[in-house]
């Protein structure tokens, strides 16, 4: 318990002494990750909205692979990014491993199935009420596809959180295709693992707490601006 | 619809994340957790404007990473197979640089008897005979091999270390230190890492100062010929300062504790 | 809207079969300009499917659907379901909606929208968020929606079986000034009293079969056959 309490003292004394590394840890972690979460969404959502209504031969094995993949294991991924990028890969010429760019494709590729397995579910459900009306009124399934995203607004940004969640907090993948390498691509997550291998417990669990921290609040963000949205708009 | 644009800034704001000439380094994890790094490097990129990128792994891992071509410069502390590497073209112009040690750390009770001994082989003999838990890092690392082979000149039989009192862990330096701290057995570590590591509980230096005992650390380019991407000229450049007057100095003046780690070595 | 006129429409043996039981067995009628058609009927009698196979959105299992212009699904056609369906933003958004589909380009969206929303009488309420309107209201946005749309034929499928009898008769009297414009209106119901007062012509269904097509004075005071009259007397629910 004491470990606990000197952790969470160790995370607000980091955070009060603004220490430029670790803000700069923080604003890599977040561009990654954020920027993760954008191209799944983009990805993700249309596909699921797709497969929720469209009907074509082995749909279903596409479903139950999709969900399965929720639970890809980041250090697999990881690992088959690395594969592709590295300089003996088909992508090598590329030139971005142990780059930021290479993070968040790995964390992309991570998340997208979450986003498109629960929009999926979310957008299959609305349209046995809605479809009916949509195809009355002429809409082309893209066309449903979209307006159906966006009546389902709300678990979308569930489904986001959902995956900017998984994606802060993984370390295989970020670790395998980034580096960890100091002031360049260390993010919050390997570099508590860092901390952790040299033993420094305290510093890692420290810095463990500003990470929880973190995603609390994008959380609460998120929640504000639904809540907003809800009460200004619809 | 603003957090899509303040999203979007993001993704295009990453690129602009430090795009100077820099190098990739594939060195360990022991050399990166000794700290040496953040006292070297900026030497380096305030000599020649310059990034270091280090990627740090286990020595195995990191020649591994060289062989697929991801790598510039290598930078470890495995002398056999640093030479397997240039002897296989993966490696060309390799420069001895400096040494650190390992020690030989063990619980205070020392049940193995080998504390102040200078004979290193002669204590790891003793501790295995005595069957003392005694953590390997179990990980092909510049440590391991090292470690690997203390026990064959010291004599042991491989088959001596199939038995229960020696706990392969697989991992690095400061989660195996992490183990043996906890478990009360004896490691062998280089000090670099010992000297950084804040959780020894009631682990204590036994022997050291041995010759046999010296870590020597090596650099070499990637083969150009073999990976066009390398960047040679920046690559050699890194080599060429780390054994010049200046990169030994910089070495030399690292400490922890007021004590010199690493040793210049480069002839 | 394009192709010109789209009515009659013809119903040439319309059979429709699902999970192994037969809903409609053979169903020809033709559905002709400016007036208003009631089909009738005891729940199951396949009011409903009949409906939807008219308005295209389900495919018999035989025979043919053909609109006056030779069309598959001509875009002159609207249908208001007995749960409205809105979605998840302002009432105007909807009707814009509706009609952003239909090609309708920006601020004729917006004009004919309220336009279509006043003659329902929801003017005030253009702003609010559709979903947590009233049943009623709800189903007079849909109307209103439908309308903005100016369809030459309008499908109602039990329109007002959900709704409390004031708000129905609001739905009544909204589906009338629809017809007033010159909209065909075909409306399925179990609701005598709604087609005695609504209805130009019946065609009265049982078990899958149009038993009794007449204009609806007939069919009221002079049923041709037992089934009929067992109906009009509330002998069949």
């Amino acid at each position: 318990m004491r470990d606990f309490t000197l952790a969470l003292a160790g995370a607000a004394r980091l955070l009060a002494q603004g220490d430029p590394e670790l803000w700069q840890i923080i604003r890599l972690s977040l561009a990654v990750t954020l920027s993760a979460t954008l191209v799944a969404t983009l990805v993700g959502a249309p596909l699921g909205a797709l497969l929720a209504i469209a009907r074509f031969p082995g749909r279903r094995v596409i479903v139950v692979v999709l969900n399965g993949f929720m639970g890809l294991p980041p250090v697999v991924v990881g690992l088959g990014v690395y594969l592709l990028l590295s300089r003996s890969g088909p992508l090598g010429a590329l030139g971005i491993l142990f780059t930021a760019k290479a993070m968040v494709i790995a964390q992309s590729l991570l998340i997208t199935p979450i986003i498109a397995s629960l929009m999926r579910q979310v957008v299959e459900d609305a349209w046995s009420e809605y479809r009916e009306q949509l195809v009355s009124l002429g809409a082309s399934a893209w066309r449903s596809g979209f307006t159906l995203l966006w009546d389902t607004r709300y678990s979308l940004v569930t489904a986001l959180l959902a995956g900017f969640g998984r994606a802060a907090a993984e370390v295989g993948a970020v670790m395998i295709v980034g580096g960890n390498i100091a002031n360049y691509t260390r993010v919050m997550t390997t570099a508590i693992a860092l901390q952790t291998s040299m033993g420094d417990l305290p510093l890692a669990l420290a810095l463990g707490c500003v990470l929880i921290a973190i995603i609390i609040g994008i959380n609460a963000i998120a929640y504000g601006v639904r809540n907003w949205a809800q009460r200004h708009y619809r | 619809m603003k957090l899509f644009q303040l999203l979007l800034i993001a993704l295009v704001a990453l690129p602009a994340y430090a795009q100077n000439r820099f190098i990739t380094v594939a060195s360990t994890t022991s050399t990166e957790q000794s700290g040496l790094f953040p006292h070297l490097l900026p030497a380096f990129t305030k000599a020649t404007g310059i990034d270091v990128h280090v990627v740090a792994l286990g020595t195995g891992q990191a020649l591994d990473l060289a062989k697929r071509g991801d790598a510039d410069v290598v930078f470890v502390h495995d002398r056999p197979a640093e030479d397997k590497f240039v002897a296989e073209g993966f490696g060309v112009g390799r420069r001895d640089v400096m040494y650190n040690d390992f020690i030989i750390a063990g619980p205070k009770s020392d049940p193995a008897k080998v504390a102040g001994m200078t004979d290193a082989d002669a204590a790891m003999r003793k501790i295995a005979e005595s069957k003392s838990p005694f953590i390997s890092r179990g990980d092909r690392s510049g440590t391991n091999m090292a470690e690997l082979r203390l026990w064959k000149s010291a004599g042991v039989a491989p088959e001596k270390l199939k038995e229960s009192w020696y706990r392969d862990t697989g991992s690095g330096m400061g989660p195996s230190l992490n183990t043996a701290a906890s478990m009360n057995a004896y490691i062998l570590a280089d000090r670099g890492t010992w000297l950084s590591f804040k959780n020894p509980r009631d682990l204590v230096i036994l022997v050291q100062s041995d010759k046999v005992l010296f870590n020597p650390y090596g650099v070499m380019l990637v083969n150009p010929a073999k990976f066009p991407n390398v960047k040679k000229e920046e690559g050699q450049k890194f080599i060429d300062w780390l054994v010049s007057p200046d990169g030994q100095k910089t070495i030399a003046s690292y400490q922890i504790n007021g004590k010199q780690l690493f040793f210049p070595d480069a002839h | 809207m394009s192709g010109g006129a789209i009515l009659p429409l013809r119903l040439d043996g319309i059979r429709y079969e699902a999970g192994g039981n037969v809903i409609l067995r053979g169903i020809d009628a033709t559905f002709g300009a400016g007036t208003r058609t009631i089909i009738l009927g005891a729940n199951g009698a396949g009011k409903s499917v009949l409906l939807r196979i008219c308005h295209g959105l389900i495919v018999p299992t035989a025979g043919s659907v053909r609109w006056a212009n030779g069309e598959a699904r001509p875009r002159a056609q609207a249908m208001a379901f007995q749960r409205p369906v809105l979605l998840r933003r302002s009432v105007l958004a909807n009707i814009e909606y509706a009609l952003g589909l239909a090609g309708v380009a920006g601020t004729a969206r917006r004009e004919q929208a309220a336009a279509a929303l006043a003659r329902v009488g929801l003017s005030a309420i253009g702003t609010r968020s559709a979903r947590v309107l009233s049943g009623g209201e709800q189903q007079r946005v849909a109307l209103a929606r439908a309308w903005a749309l100016r369809p030459s034929i309008l499908f109602l499928d039990e329109p007002t079986a959900s709704l409390d009898p004031a708000a129905a008769r609001n739905i009544e009297s909204i589906v009338q000034a629809i017809h007033a414009a010159g909209t065909k209106i075909v409306m399925t119901t179990h609701n005598l009293a709604l087609a005695r007062r609504l209805a130009d012509d019946i065609l009265f269904l049982h078990d899958g079969a149009v038993v009794e097509a007449a204009a609806a004075g007939e069919f009221f005071s002079r049923p041709r056959t037992p089934l009929a009259r067992a109906f009009i007397e509330g002998e069949l629910s």
